[in-house]
């Protein structure tokens, strides 16, 4: 488990009013531009529980458009981003629900443009967040590290075939998670990593036999 | 250097041991951490410094509301009152109020403040060591050093506990922020390592069981006015610790009883808005505005 450093307790420099419904919003959003990788022509925000009862006075709803549209925590551009030329070439709209499965700051993010994408995530307190699934698959991006995300056909020596290509980077791996669901079926890999990785790596991922889907998706800047 | 510090025993240790104040240790491990140079983490801190200055230059010439309504021009009552009549404890009183209003008002309104340790805390470390720094001309240099020896206590304290009021209640939050101003104000004004974990462990006993109980669920009513109050109590420990007087409990075990009290708290006592001041009749009155909005 990562601890807290000096720098988590006297920062961020922030927008208020909240870590979590604020900042955590913005970053949700920034994350899931990350994830994304182009520009959205549309975006359906659904916001769950406490992010859906008390989203407007936090400014959950602001932070969280902004972020998909790339600002960061401490833009004091947030505040009018409804009546901003940044936001009048998008579509956006919110949904509140309250779902006891959900976590109590939870927000669905369906976005539209080149592609169609389904991001979850959660705010989880002091600005933390976990992305919880993109698409169909069930992920756990934090956002602090520079990760890939691996889809692959569940069977032996992928995870070697991948750190392998790492290694030869000379790329240190900070976590991995692998999950799939079932056995020989479709699997997922998650990889942390302490340096930015270039982009011929991912292609080469990409080539592996039985690997269907890799993604890159850079770390938040705070 | 030891890099694993977790709890203010070791950190005490190691001050004494290696003859270094707790800022040094604290830039050096942040540096390791970070993969940067003891000169860069200062520079991050010089820039929240200068973002702590920038809220209260803003905050204080503002009375805006906030979205809700129910906040946002106490500084600016405050100010007017002040520049009539004169604090009884003097003008540094005066700033202390002043700046932690402006911040914590700044920050309801969705402008750019320093999350220290949280967002609804915003005002308290800043107005305390802002405040003493300008009336007593302290330099640049001493304030980082304040700063980070403040962050150094707050980090220490999230070792053992999350600095959340959803898990602990507002001791977590404004309590956490009231020992770090106080460990800021002892260290600039040249306290020892004693003195300045007392200073944090007098600020912490004060408030133990502070709960969390927001009107609407925004952090508004009660949180703004708390920062104020909570830099006041951090001025008052540090001067009590600078005087020698101790903490009886060690802070290591005030964490540990703050913990512990945090567990106990019913969860509708930490941030959910179920009880306390939020399910008053007029909290109600005020959350049914808002919801209508």
């Amino acid at each position: 488990m990562k601890k807290s450093t000096l720098f988590d307790i006297i920062l961020p420099v922030m927008v208020g009013p909240s870590s979590s419904h604020t900042a955590g919003a913005v970053r949700l959003g920034l994350l899931a531009r990350h994830i994304y990788k182009t520009e959205p022509k549309k975006v359906i925000f659904t916001l769950y529980n406490s992010y859906a009862h008390t989203g407007t006075g936090h400014g959950t709803d602001k932070g969280l458009l902004a972020g998909i549209l790339g600002l960061g925590v401490d833009d004091r551009r947030i505040k009018d981003i409804f009546n901003s030329s940044i936001s009048k070439n998008v579509d956006y709209s919110f949904n509140y629900e309250d779902n006891f499965r959900r976590h109590p700051n939870s927000v669905d993010i369906e976005i539209d443009g080149d592609k169609k994408m389904f991001i979850s995530g959660d705010s989880v307190g002091a600005g933390n967040i976990l992305i919880t699934q993109i698409n169909e698959f069930k992920v756990s991006l934090s956002g602090n590290y520079d990760t890939i995300i691996i889809v692959y056909k569940d069977k032996p020596g992928m995870v070697s075939a991948v750190t392998k290509m790492l290694q030869d980077e000379n790329v240190n791996i900070a976590s991995l998670d692998c999950d799939r669901n079932a056995k020989g079926q479709d699997a997922s890999m998650i990889i942390c990593i302490d340096s930015p990785l270039n982009s011929t790596v991912i292609s080469d991922i990409e080539n592996i036999k039985d690997v269907y889907f890799v993604t890159y998706v850079e770390k938040l800047g705070i | 250097m030891d890099r694993n510090i977790s709890t203010f025993k070791q950190l005490c240790e190691y001050c004494v041991s290696s003859k270094k104040n707790i800022y040094e240790i604290a830039q050096y491990n942040m540096a390791k951490e970070a993969d940067i140079s003891e000169n860069e983490v200062r520079n991050v801190v010089m820039n929240a410094l200068k973002s702590m200055k920038e809220a209260i230059s803003i905050g204080i010439n503002s009375n805006e509301l906030s979205v809700s309504g129910m906040c946002g021009d106490d500084c600016y009552k405050v100010k007017k009152f002040y520049n009539k009549n004169h604090s009884m404890f003097g003008p540094l009183f005066q700033k202390v109020i002043e700046y932690a209003l402006a911040t914590s008002e700044e920050n309801i309104r969705m402008g750019k403040i320093v999350a220290c340790p949280t967002a609804g805390s915003c005002g308290i470390l800043p107005a305390a060591l802002i405040s003493i720094s300008e009336e007593y001309k302290y330099n640049t240099d001493d304030q980082l050093n304040a700063l980070i020896t403040a962050g150094e206590i707050g980090r220490i304290v999230s070792a053992k506990m999350a600095l959340a009021g959803a898990v602990a209640g507002c001791q977590a939050e404004c309590g956490v922020a009231s020992a770090m101003a106080a460990a800021a104000i002892t260290q600039i004004r040249g306290g020892n390592i004693y003195q300045i974990l007392n200073s944090s462990a007098l600020a912490l006993k004060n408030v133990l069981g502070l709960t969390c109980d927001p009107v609407a669920g925004l952090v508004e009513v009660p949180c703004v006015k708390r920062n104020p109050f909570m830099a006041v109590f951090a001025i008052t420990a540090s001067e009590l610790a600078l005087s020698g007087v101790e903490s009886k409990i060690p802070i290591d075990e005030v964490v540990d009883a703050m913990a512990q009290t945090g567990a106990l708290m019913s969860p509708m006592l930490k941030e959910s808005s179920e009880a306390g001041l939020a399910t008053t009749k007029t909290g109600l009155y005020y959350k049914s505005l808002i919801c209508k909005k």
